[in-house]
């Protein structure tokens, strides 16, 4: 790998962009495709196809066989309420392979004892995401049924393009939620974007059920759809 | 070797940067199961010091020593590694695969 090659992937790794490696089997020649750069590659289908999977194999191309390396930045979960639901789903999200956060400024549910092992801030989600690098390969959850913390986290995972965006709610707490975030400006494709009620359908009661249920819709998102981030 | 992928590339920047010679190892083909998946890296210096992983554990030795070789010849070079043997069977690990490593030297 030549040098300049190698330190442009650190560059786009260490700024959480993703970027793939297309090497020549036959000659060891190579070339950086930025992620950003995939549509206008000769590449495209495949590029896409691997970036979405985030495996790096062999393909066979017009021009040889090429060996694909793929780097995606490492999937995050964001979760505003420090709440018994969160307790379950940081372990089994961290198992899963998720760096997780916890959002909650709320210090009596915030306290590390409850949360071993997982990073919480305790501070209003106004203070605490933007220092955060909030992006695609980011899912958010918000759980504090609160407006006053949920919704700001929502309209920053929205603004940021997080790949999965859910909130714990009924059908008529959401739709509550829905009016007041139009009332702040969202467009109908926006509050779309947020599942709710959250988590696929699979009568889930106890807490420990709903983070299955949850992380089971954050995983669809994340391998079955399109770039990973609709 | 727990380091993880961001830390060997890293690596190999650094210790190019650092006028040392280096080469990056990569898994690019398994077959059955393997211990590492496609992808994972191992970088290597012209002394032997090496990071990261290409298995687990069994073939890094061979790797290195084929590691140096392309340091000094600059020949990218295609390897092959059946990985089950009786040892591992008889602790009970079944990666019973086969491995390719693509080694490339860093320059």
């Amino acid at each position: 790998m030549r040098l300049d090659i190698l330190t442009a992937l650190n560059a786009e790794r260490s700024a959480r962009r993703a970027a793939l490696v297309v090497t020549d089997v036959a000659s060891g020649e190579q070339r950086l495709v930025k992620g950003g750069d995939i549509a206008g590659d000769p590449l495209k289908d495949l590029l896409e196809k691997r970036l979405r999977s985030g495996k790096s194999g062999m393909e066979e191309t017009p021009q040889g066989r090429v060996f694909l390396t793929v780097h995606v930045p490492a999937t995050r979960l964001l979760i505003t309420g420090a709440v018994h639901i969160s307790q379950v789903l940081a372990p089994i999200a961290a198992l899963l392979g998720y760096d997780v956060t916890i959002v909650d400024p709320r210090t009596a549910f915030a306290s590390i004892e409850r949360f071993p092992d997982v990073k919480v801030i305790a501070e209003w989600p106004d203070a605490a995401l933007p220092p955060l690098g909030i992006d695609r390969y980011t899912a958010f959850v918000a759980l504090t049924h609160d407006p006053k913390i949920d919704d700001p986290a929502l309209l920053h995972a929205l603004a940021r393009g997080c790949f999965y965006i859910g909130a714990l709610g009924s059908k008529k707490t959401h739709a509550r939620r829905v009016e007041r975030l139009k009332a702040q400006g969202l467009t109908d494709a926006a509050v779309a974007r947020i599942h709710a009620p959250i988590g696929i359908d699979i009568g889930a009661v106890s807490p420990a059920e709903i983070a299955v249920a949850i992380m089971a819709q954050v995983t669809a998102r994340l391998r079955q759809s399109a770039e990973g981030n609709t | 070797m727990l380091a993880r992928d961001d830390d060997i590339l890293k690596a190999a920047e650094d210790w190019k940067k650092k006028g040392r010679g280096v080469a990056l190892a990569t898994v690019v083909e398994t077959w059955g199961s393997a211990p590492r998946p496609v992808g994972s890296n191992l970088v290597i210096d012209e002394e032997g010091n090496f990071l990261g992983s290409v298995s687990g554990g069994c073939v890094e030795g061979a790797v290195v020593t084929e590691a140096i070789d392309v340091i000094e010849s600059g020949q990218p070079k295609m390897l092959e590694f059946g990985v089950a043997d009786e040892t591992a069977w008889k602790v009970g690990l079944s990666c019973g695969g086969t491995i390719r490593v693509f080694v490339e030297k860093v320059e």
